[in-house]
């Protein structure tokens, strides 16, 4: 009772811009419900490999989604180590998405940095061949890429063959665009007739300023190549060069018919694979908005 | 505030390469190296491959390669195994789009007017996008397996043969496993576009009376048109380049090719087989087929 007249109250102080006023509470309930349905459908699936990846038989009852504690094991994670070397695979897939960062935040910060904020000849020109270039689906190069990469380079089962393909993320480079580009340029003028040189300008102003966009950039581009599948499945054949992607569809399409509970160590390499990607973003959601993303996308 | 008499900065370069006409052209130059080289030149050599007879060699190795025309895309046109999989690929698209839309949409909107949990809910849709699609597989084998979750939970109802080794239904479980995975990155798009509908607009429609129904319909849905179109656009890409989920939920586009896509067609014929001049020529059809498809799509959603 009290806090409906304290509703009441609010509501006839309150402007009418606000919504909340036409909104009645059985509309309010079917968002949230929707909104519920909505995470456990997408959430289920998640904690449903957790439980997986513990049980000591599997159990696909309904029952086993709520496992007893003396069913619960570690001994998935023990044999899918045993059968892909979780180690190896997991320096394997960082050193993969190393590179890919380090050279996405070097080369797209210069591209982006120039893109933005200098003035040269062919500037247009480049951007609008960037934007083109999007449309060509990856899988069309897959074949000609494998033949240069693999069989003319020589770089099978070779991390530089890994990484060159996915080395400059656009959608990053983008960012750091759309980021240089919300600088003030008096703030560079000011800096140029102060006789800094270019290169200086771009170290000591522009980058401390587009931090939030480093952190953004950083996150998107681990997603590829961590999580990428397809290109590192064609170019190692060596399981020790493999990344823990690779390493783990091989072992759910050949070997799982041998082990004792193939779902249980498929879902035990399936939780150490999502578990660095999932840990980073929960960190970092804040950075990872839809406006980020959306000024990306719109270019 | 900066006088004339303020102490210059070294110059450690010499001054012609510290103008913005030089460095620019230096700055982007790795980028545009890649750009040629990742993307332009290898789409010239994979149209140049499908019109030759091409094959693997030895590094350095001098063969010829003669020009054979139309030869790989008539082979191609006339392997039932391709036409499967791009009439399969077509079931998938219309069963993945117009879902994508329709539940990202709903979703976003949902989530734009909530005021708590917010976060909760944006980490909870994206969660799957943000995984290796290796490792969700793995659930959903374990999830619709013949004696997986849901057959338990079905009982009687569970399909025969189940799911994924099932010719009817192994593609649209397929579907329905894309749509889940990517659908947290389009709410995320959808939520940018839901910022850009001005607020004015909903206040007058609920001046005239509309409901939450009728203004969702006369103003929400035009208002993101454009979120939509790149909505449509870019999940029918990314779902013609369909590759890791019937490799792997399907075992490699089981049961009899029912699930089989032109990507893994490509892989089979041109790197197991050792053809990369049929898988060109696969390639190119698949990219003409999605520009063609993502063309009408623009038509259609641009004029009403």
């Amino acid at each position: 009772m009290a806090t409906l007249t304290r509703d009441a109250q609010h509501v006839a102080t309150e402007r009418p811009t606000s919504r909340a006023r036409k909104q009645p509470t059985w509309q309010s309930a079917v968002r949230y419900i929707l909104l519920l349905v909505g995470a456990f459908v997408f959430l289920f699936p998640f904690y449903y490999m957790l439980i997986g990846s513990l049980q000591a038989e599997p159990d696909s009852t309904p029952a086993g989604a709520f496992p007893s504690p003396d069913n619960l094991t570690l001994h998935n994670y023990r044999e899918i180590d045993q059968a892909i070397d979780l180690f190896r695979s997991l320096i394997n897939s960082g050193i993969f998405t190393g590179g890919v960062i380090c050279s996405t935040v070097v080369f797209g910060l210069l591209a982006g940095y120039a893109l933005a904020q200098l003035e040269f000849r062919g500037r247009g020109m480049v951007f609008n061949a960037m934007l083109l270039i999007q449309v060509v689906p990856f899988q069309l190069l897959l074949i000609p890429l494998y033949v240069l990469i693999a069989r003319n380079y020589g770089l099978a089962d070779n991390y530089l063959g890994m990484i060159l393909p996915f080395a400059i993320n656009s959608t990053a480079v983008f960012i750091f665009r759309q980021y240089f580009l919300q600088l003030p340029k008096e703030l560079f003028d000011a800096a140029r007739i102060d006789g800094a040189s270019e290169l200086a300008i771009l170290l000591r102003v522009a980058v401390p300023l587009v931090k939030p966009a480093l952190l953004t950039a950083v996150l998107l581009t681990f997603i590829g190549p961590w999580n990428e599948f397809l290109w590192p499945f064609l170019i190692t054949k060596e399981a020790d060069m493999q990344p823990l992607a690779v390493s783990l569809a091989n072992y759910m399409n050949a070997v799982a018919a041998r082990a004792a509970n193939p779902f249980g160590a498929i879902l035990a390499g399936a939780c150490v694979l999502a578990a660095p990607a999932v840990a980073l973003f929960l960190v970092f959601q804040r950075h990872f908005v839809s406006t980020n993303l959306g000024s990306s996308v719109k270019g | 505030m900066s006088s004339v008499s303020a102490p210059r900065a070294k110059r450690w370069l010499p001054a012609w390469l510290g103008t913005q006409a030089t460095l620019g052209p230096l700055f982007i130059a790795p980028y545009v190296i890649f750009l040629v080289a990742i993307f332009a030149y290898p789409l010239g050599f994979a149209i140049y491959m499908s019109f030759h007879d091409y094959f693997f060699t030895a590094p350095g190795a001098e063969v010829e390669r003669p020009f054979v025309g139309f030869a790989n895309y008539a082979t191609v046109l006339a392997d039932p195994a391709v036409r499967q999989s791009f009439a399969n690929i077509a079931v998938f698209l219309v069963i993945n789009v117009p879902l994508t839309v329709a539940l990202s949409l709903v979703l976003a909107t949902a989530l734009n007017g909530a005021i708590r949990f917010r976060t909760f809910f944006r980490v909870s849709y994206y969660v799957p996008y943000i995984t290796a699609s290796v490792a969700v597989v793995g659930v959903w084998l374990f999830l619709f397996n013949s004696r997986g979750l849901v057959n338990t939970l079905l009982g009687p109802l569970a399909p025969d043969p189940s799911w994924l080794i099932n010719e009817r239904l192994a593609m649209p479980t397929i579907a329905l496993y894309v749509t889940w995975k990517g659908l947290g990155f389009y709410i995320l798009l959808y939520l940018a576009a839901l910022q850009n509908v001005p607020k004015e607009l909903y206040e007058s429609a609920s001046v005239d009376g509309a409901g939450r129904w009728r203004s969702f319909w006369a103003v929400t849905v035009p208002g993101v048109r454009p979120a939509t179109i790149l909505v449509v656009i870019l999940s029918t890409i990314t779902g013609a380049n369909l590759f890791t989920e019937p490799y792997l939920l399907t075992g490699g586009g089981g049961p009899d090719g029912a699930s089989s896509s032109p990507v893994l067609l490509m892989y089979q014929r041109g790197i197991e087989q050792g053809n990369p001049d049929i898988a060109s020529a696969i390639g190119v059809i698949l990219v003409i087929a999605i520009l063609l498809v993502a063309l009408i799509q623009r038509r259609l959603l641009d004029e009403r």
